[in-house]
């Protein structure tokens, strides 16, 4: 947990960091995160699923050499799961060990630091590095629990009734992921810099195949490439994302294959596409003439 | 906080109420944040700026392309001129749409240095070379009042862009050796992809110059596009139809959280005195907790009929598709397709369907024509009546889509009449301009006054205000008088 890393003067610097620990930045990704590093904004990634959005996250942490905290959202989640919670059960200890003890003197003592519960965004906030915190598919919460996020987000700060504001001590570099299965609120939307990825041109993916399948011969990641941009313009259900061609890079290294042509794309294709229909519909596109 | 420079700032206002102009909300906060931004990055590199800007001021994927042209115009870079053309415009040398006083060898020349740049992928060389080609071919005119495209199809089509491609894939084809059906398609995919570059290029090209002689305002403001939400359904690209699908299911889901959060508030009925007092006897008899009677959520029924005749096949789609998105805020949903004749197509939309498929068999098995595949309204509404008249009672709500066009015959807007009065509403959608109701062979009217609401249609901006009017209770308007 050391930072080794060099001063980051630019967009430019940073993409070559970031290819450092493995992750292609285009230009404009390194740009956005360039700029929420010198703002102190959070960035909010949108993009299809499997473009590299967490990855992001994930890759600055390496980077920096910073801890990643990850709040992954889901349907449901609330202020104890997100932020804090009361460790209750220990409270009533106390209060059982203590019972000679006037209520105002335990009332301080109860709701104390040693009792709460730091939940993700807490956790961000008092940390005494700086972290980076990931924000995972906050589309799958309900429009009423963003809210929650909207003091950490503008403030940095969280606040708890009976201990009063706490602020970060460092700040955190925060990123927000969004499948887009959804609007966000413009609350939400203001407070942070957006960055929509979606999938990468045959170069790059070829290069991010390179980076990911060292062992993969260039002609055969030019040719995945290729094939794969040219699926994603069918119409299908759910179009092959970056890691699904990295997958289907690995599986055509174990199958020792060297050069594709219709027949192996059509025997493999289910490592790209999930539903049998979009398999189904691309063998048909594939084979037709 | 230092101000950066004073153009900067007021160019950055400029292209602030030109996003806004287009239908872009930009909030006071994110201009700030866009000028804030100017100060920790490199203002010359264009590209950098670019992703700045587009990171501050924009935060939906359906506004980017908005804020792609505009930026285009408002950061334009000067025009790139060939060595004779430059400072001079080409006007009288290139009247009449011929070649003019250029040989064929001279524009041959230009085709080969556009092919060998694009194989190359040298995108300086290519600029250079289209900076020339416009300077000889477009016949460019200060001041003459013309859109971009006339030039851009006149450089185009003087350039002979067939001949590149052909070129273009005999080398690329060439290069992959021995070709399977695989290559063969990816070559074709290659080709078209360049293609594309180098028509871009020259529009883009074109529009330097027009921002050049016009000013950035002028050329912004020719170039505006509606958004997504408010693109007219009835004359949508095939590029505007698939930013459509892809923006129906998130707006679905904000408006059904934004449905059930109104709900919630609409819930409070009146007060439930003997509850009250009832829970009062824990306080003392003090009504401390005052207790409301519960409203049950108005879910209606809903009967969905399209006409789905040629003309309104788009729109049907979209209404189809928006409501069945919406499906969740209705207790029951039947959707029925109608040119002369109508039949249930409820079934083609089960739970977990592909909708493309359930259009595809629409199209294919509903049995909607009895004569010659001309809207009859009259004749669906009594098919209608006749064999689903008795499932309409007091708790359905009948919204019809079409625009009412009965091709002169009978409008039977009686029959409308019998179900307005066994239904609990009908609805009309039109996605005809109200204007045009009641021309030509409009029967708007004559349907209109058996309706709740006659509501133009035309964007799923419309759309989705009728549906969120549609699942609320008490905030029903009365209907549009003709």
């Amino acid at each position: 947990m050391t930072a080794t890393v060099p001063t980051i003067d630019s967009p430019a610097a940073l993409a070559d960091s970031l290819r450092k620990v493995d992750y292609l930045a285009d230009d404009r990704i390194a740009q956005v995160a360039f700029l929420a590093d010198r703002l102190g904004k959070p960035i909010l990634v949108e993009g299809p699923a499997g473009v590299g959005k967490t990855e992001l996250a994930k890759s600055l942490a390496r980077m920096w050499g910073r801890r990643l905290i990850r709040l992954q959202c889901y349907e449901g989640l609330d202020e104890s799961k997100a932020l804090y919670e009361w460790n209750y059960k220990k409270q009533l200890l106390r209060i059982q060990a203590d019972h000679d003890k006037e209520w105002d003197e335990l009332e301080d003592d109860i709701f104390s630091d040693e009792f709460l519960l730091a939940r993700p965004l807490l956790e961000a906030i008092r940390s005494e590095t700086p972290v980076v915190l990931l924000i995972d598919e906050i589309d799958r919460v309900e429009i009423e629990t963003e809210a929650l996020l909207l003091e950490v987000l503008s403030d940095f700060q969280v606040s708890i009734p009976e201990l009063g504001t706490i602020s970060a001590s460092t700040r955190p570099f925060v990123v927000l992921t969004s499948n887009n299965t959804r609007e966000l609120s413009e609350a939400l939307k203001r407070r942070c810099l957006f960055l929509h990825i979606s999938y990468p041109d045959p170069e790059r993916e070829q290069q991010i195949l390179l980076t990911r399948v060292p062992e993969l011969p260039e002609n055969l990641a030019r040719q995945i490439a290729r094939i794969v941009r040219s699926i994603r313009q069918m119409d299908l259900k759910k179009a092959p994302s970056v890691s699904e061609s990295i997958d289907w890079a690995r599986t055509l290294i174990a199958l020792a294959v060297e050069h594709l042509d219709t027949e192996v794309v059509t025997d493999t294709l289910h490592v790209l596409l999930k539903y049998q229909s979009d398999i189904e519909k691309a063998t048909a596109e594939l084979t037709r003439r | 906080m230092t101000t950066p420079p004073a153009p900067i700032t007021s160019l950055i206002t400029a292209f602030v109420g030109e996003l806004r102009a287009a239908g872009v909300p930009v909030s006071m906060v994110e201009t700030i944040d866009a000028m804030r931004a100017l100060e920790v990055i490199d203002i010359g590199d264009r590209a950098g700026l670019k992703a700045t800007l587009a990171a501050t001021l924009v935060k939906s994927e359906r506004h980017l392309a908005a804020f792609d042209t505009a930026f285009e115009v408002f950061f334009a870079t000067a025009p790139r001129r060939g060595e004779e053309g430059r400072g001079t415009p080409t006007g009288p040398a290139a009247e009449g749409g011929g070649s003019g006083g250029l040989g064929e060898d001279e524009i041959e020349d230009l085709r080969r240095s556009l092919l060998q740049s694009l194989l190359d992928n040298d995108m300086e060389a290519l600029l250079d070379a289209i900076g020339e080609a416009v300077d000889l071919l477009s016949g460019f005119e200060r001041g003459r009042p013309v859109g971009g495209t006339y030039y851009l199809y006149r450089t185009l089509r003087r350039l002979d862009v067939d001949q590149i491609e052909t070129l273009l894939r005999e080398v690329l084809s060439g290069r992959e050796g021995e070709l399977g059906e695989l290559d063969r398609r990816l070559v074709d995919e290659e080709v078209a992809e360049r293609i594309e570059q180098l028509r871009q290029a020259v529009q883009d090209e074109i529009r330097r110059r027009l921002v050049e002689d016009r000013g950035r305002e002028a050329v912004a403001r020719t170039l505006r596009r509606p958004l997504t939400e408010d693109v007219d359904l009835m004359h949508a690209t095939r590029a505007d139809l698939e930013a459509l699908e892809d923006a129906i299911v998130p707006l679905t889901r904000k408006l059904a959280a934004r449905l059930a959060r109104r709900r919630r508030m609409l819930r409070r009925g009146r007060l439930d005195f003997r509850k009250t007092m009832r829970r009062s006897l824990a306080t003392g008899g003090v009504p401390i907790d005052p207790q409301f009677r519960v409203q049950k959520p108005h879910r209606p029924e809903v009967f969905l009929l399209c006409d789905i005749s040629g003309s309104m096949a788009t729109f049907a789609r979209f209404t189809l598709q928006f409501t069945y998105a919406m499906s969740t805020q209705f207790s029951k949903l039947r959707s029925f397709a109608f040119i002369d004749t109508v039949d249930e197509i409820t079934e083609f939309f089960g739970p977990g369907t592909d909708f493309t498929d359930a259009l595809a068999r629409v199209a294919a098995e509903a049995d909607v024509v009895h004569q010659d595949g001309h809207s009859d309204y009259g004749t669906s509404l009594a098919a209608f009546l006749e064999r689903y008249g008795r499932d309409v009672t007091p708790r359905s709500t009948i919204i019809i889509t079409g625009d009412a066009r009965n091709n002169y015959r009978p409008p039977q807007d009686e029959l409308l009449g019998e179900i307005a009065a066994k239904a609990r509403a009908v609805y009309w959608l039109n996605p005809e301009p109200p204007s045009y109701w009641d021309t030509g062979d409009s029967v708007m009217s004559r349907y209109a006054r058996w309706c709740e609401g006659v509501h133009e249609v035309r964007t799923l901006r419309q759309l989705e205000a009728f549906v969120e009017e549609l699942s609320l209770p008490r905030s029903r308007p009365r209907g549009r008088s003709l």
